[in-house]
């Protein structure tokens, strides 16, 4: 992975010097909040509903041994001995005082971390294909192009007050896991006639109030004209997007307003004035970084002791059918780590398990980790032969949980047990549906299905595009949680349609069984899909199974 | 006509620990609500938001929340307010222990 040079460390380091600074003449009253807000912010620290919260940066969502060290060092040093993973590959912790933030800081920096840009009108953490570099289907590692975006971003001069946040997310891959079609911008890697690789580009995605499915504003994009073209987007953003109300100041907007025609028009001719500008600098160093990213030395090794334990363990076989996906090299496996035991928070890991983790990836997975926007931890480069003893480990530490793209596997975001713009609590619906059917017993009977959880309309959460999404709301006082169904966040990205009437707290687990019990009983063969039954039935079924059992219910 | 006033509590964050706290009659900071100055008074709430406010290297982001009368002092109206006198509902984190 990228390591820091001389100028990143020296620029990490001034940013916490200033910051140490700022924190004092805050708390000396030499600054207001109002002043102060901003700057926090540029630093990742938010002030939420009980507590400070600090969202710190994984880039790309890649992360390494000695980080998550220090993550588990920091949860237990300053905050309450555990972090949460949130749905943009970041972590959060909940719970830090102000005094204390710099020397998180200090000691984010130690192991090249910082929590820069995490907030703010300014150009997010570029998210990544959590798999990258590892999947069977990748045409390249985006990772290289992510990291050249980061050091373009991080303090760029022209784009420091943007009309507001801007997120990437980037795939190397056909197969979109980067939700690339719900970001201000999403690349995918494509192939061009010719066989060589680039960009598709996607801009104006997103979710939020008004969710958007991202629009092509370019199918193919040479490799080589990655910046000057994302830079000629924000750039004619920048001018267009809207400063008067911030419900509107988002690029979906824009493109919306105007039309993608004529953003288009507008984002070319940008892009023709300002390539001549890119001298080569940034292929030379797109060049210095993929050296960075070179993959790992992946021995040919025999994998009987993965098949001969899967014969004789029951539940490592489930575990290895749940939590596997392909590798781009035989006898390799992309291992999950699932962060959604039946009743835990979604995301949340204790400083032991975060040790844990750190300790097999160095023993059995080549140093390297990774986060998942589904609030995951990725091992990417793992053995077979290994897999049995990579499962004992996450056994004894209480990360063996076998439901990834299972019914339990639910995101959600972290609602109103923490978040100061939440309208309604995220986090004990998820563990209510999962203990649900954690007790039914059905979840591999029911298979891939996506439940995502928001507590507000920003759709952290990103419940548009679950297969069932939720969103929790503030109905006369009273939490109300709407459903939504047919959700899809891969490239051929829907956003969910409205059941109908919220249902209160007491009732939502009640509510998504029926949908689920609905769909067991409507799928054509146990191998249909919760997607696919809904894409063939529609949603009257679904709404039947919701509303008028429930009214047959009442009036008995 | 305008609607009647419903009783006020002053509550904010405080600066340095960043939990909640709430205005109390005789000017302190407190982290139990029942301990807070229930408001009955239009005018008097506004006032006791701008003396709250004032004091910005102790609390932030004061504003005035519903509360009503309670045999133990102020409670809660709306359950934002009610989680804010306890802590999240997935750990027993916060106000919940110690208070």
């Amino acid at each position: 992975m990228y390591s820091y040079n001389d100028f990143d460390e020296a620029f990490v380091r001034e940013r916490v010097a200033q910051f140490r600074a700022q924190v004092e003449r805050r708390i000396d009253g030499s600054l207001t909040e109002d002043e102060f807000r901003p700057l926090r912010l540029m630093n990742g620290l938010y002030l939420q509903l009980h507590a400070y919260m600090l969202r710190v940066a994984v880039p790309y969502g890649t992360i390494n041994p000695t980080q998550m060290r220090q993550l588990a060092h920091i949860a237990e040093t300053f905050d309450k001995g555990y972090g949460h993973f949130t749905t943009r590959q970041n972590i959060q912790f909940n719970w830090p005082k102000l005094r204390d933030v710099p020397d998180i800081l200090e000691a984010l920096a130690d192991v090249e971390m910082h929590a820069i840009q995490t907030s703010g009108n300014t150009i997010r953490n570029v998210t990544a294909d959590h798999f990258a570099g590892a999947a069977a289907d990748e045409i390249e590692d985006p990772r290289p192009y992510a990291e050249l975006i980061r050091q373009w971003s991080t303090d760029h001069p022209e784009f420091q007050f943007l009309p507001r946040k801007f997120k990437i997310a980037i795939t190397g891959s056909p197969n979109d896991r980067a939700v690339t079609k719900a970001h201000d911008i999403g690349l995918r890697m494509v192939r061009s006639a010719d066989g060589l690789p680039g960009f598709e580009v996607i801009v104006g995605g997103g979710l939020g109030r008004t969710p958007m499915v991202g629009k092509v504003i370019r199918g193919f994009l040479p490799t080589g004209d990655l910046l000057p073209f994302i830079e000629a987007i924000v750039s004619v953003w920048n001018l267009l997007g809207r400063r008067d109300n911030k419900y509107k100041a988002r690029i979906k907007i824009t493109v919306h307003e105007h039309g993608i025609d004529e953003i288009q028009r507008l984002v070319e001719d940008r892009f023709v004035e300002i390539r001549p500008s890119f001298s080569g600098v940034d292929q030379d160093l797109l060049a210095e970084i993929k050296r960075h990213f070179a993959s790992p030395d992946l021995a040919e090794r025999s994998v009987d002791a993965f098949e001969a334990a899967r014969r004789a363990d029951p539940s490592f076989r489930s575990w290895s059918d749940t939590n596997l996906a392909a590798h781009r090299v035989d006898g390799y496996a992309i291992v999950t780590i699932s962060l959604k035991k039946p009743g835990a928070t979604p995301g949340d890991a204790t400083a032991a398990q975060m040790r844990t983790m750190a300790e097999i990836a160095e023993t059995f997975g080549h140093g390297e980790l990774r986060i998942s926007h589904e609030q995951n931890v990725i091992l990417p480069h793992v053995h077979k032969a290994d897999l049995p003893a990579v499962y004992a480990a996450l056994r004894a530490a209480d990360l063996a949980t076998a439901n990834v793209g299972l019914i339990g596997d639910i995101i959600a975001c972290p609602g109103m047990d923490y978040c100061a713009l939440a309208t309604a609590r995220s986090i004990p619906v998820a563990q209510e549906i999962a203990e649900r059917f954690e007790a039914l017993k059905l979840d591999h009977e029911i298979g891939p299905l996506k439940i995502k959880i928001s507590g507000c309309i920003n759709a952290c959460g990103h419940h548009h595009v679950g297969h069932i999404g939720i969103l929790g709301l503030d109905r006369a006082g009273v939490e109300n949680y709407q459903i939504t169904l047919g959700g899809d966040g891969t490239e051929d990205m829907v956003i969910g349609d409205k059941t109908g009437p919220g249902f209160a707290c007491d009732e939502i687990t009640g509510a998504i069984e029926r949908i689920v019990m609905a769909y067991l009983a409507e799928r054509l063969s146990p191998e249909e899909t919760f997607l696919e039954t809904y894409r063939r039935i529609g949603i009257a079924p679904f709404k039947a199974a919701l509303y008028e059992q429930g009214e047959t219910a009442n009036a008995a | 006509m305008p609607s009647p006033f419903t009783p006020k509590v002053v509550t904010a964050n405080d600066l340095l620990q960043g939990d909640v706290v709430w205005l109390t009659a005789d000017d302190r900071w407190s982290r139990d609500m029942r301990e807070a100055e229930l408001i009955e008074d239009e005018a008097h709430a506004d006032i006791r938001l701008i003396e709250a406010q004032a004091q910005r290297s102790v609390v932030v982001g004061a504003y005035l929340a519903d509360a009503r009368p309670g045999a133990t002092g102020p409670k809660p109206v709306h359950f934002r307010e009610v989680f804010r006198t306890r802590g999240p509902s997935n750990y027993a984190h916060g106000k919940q222990v110690g208070i």
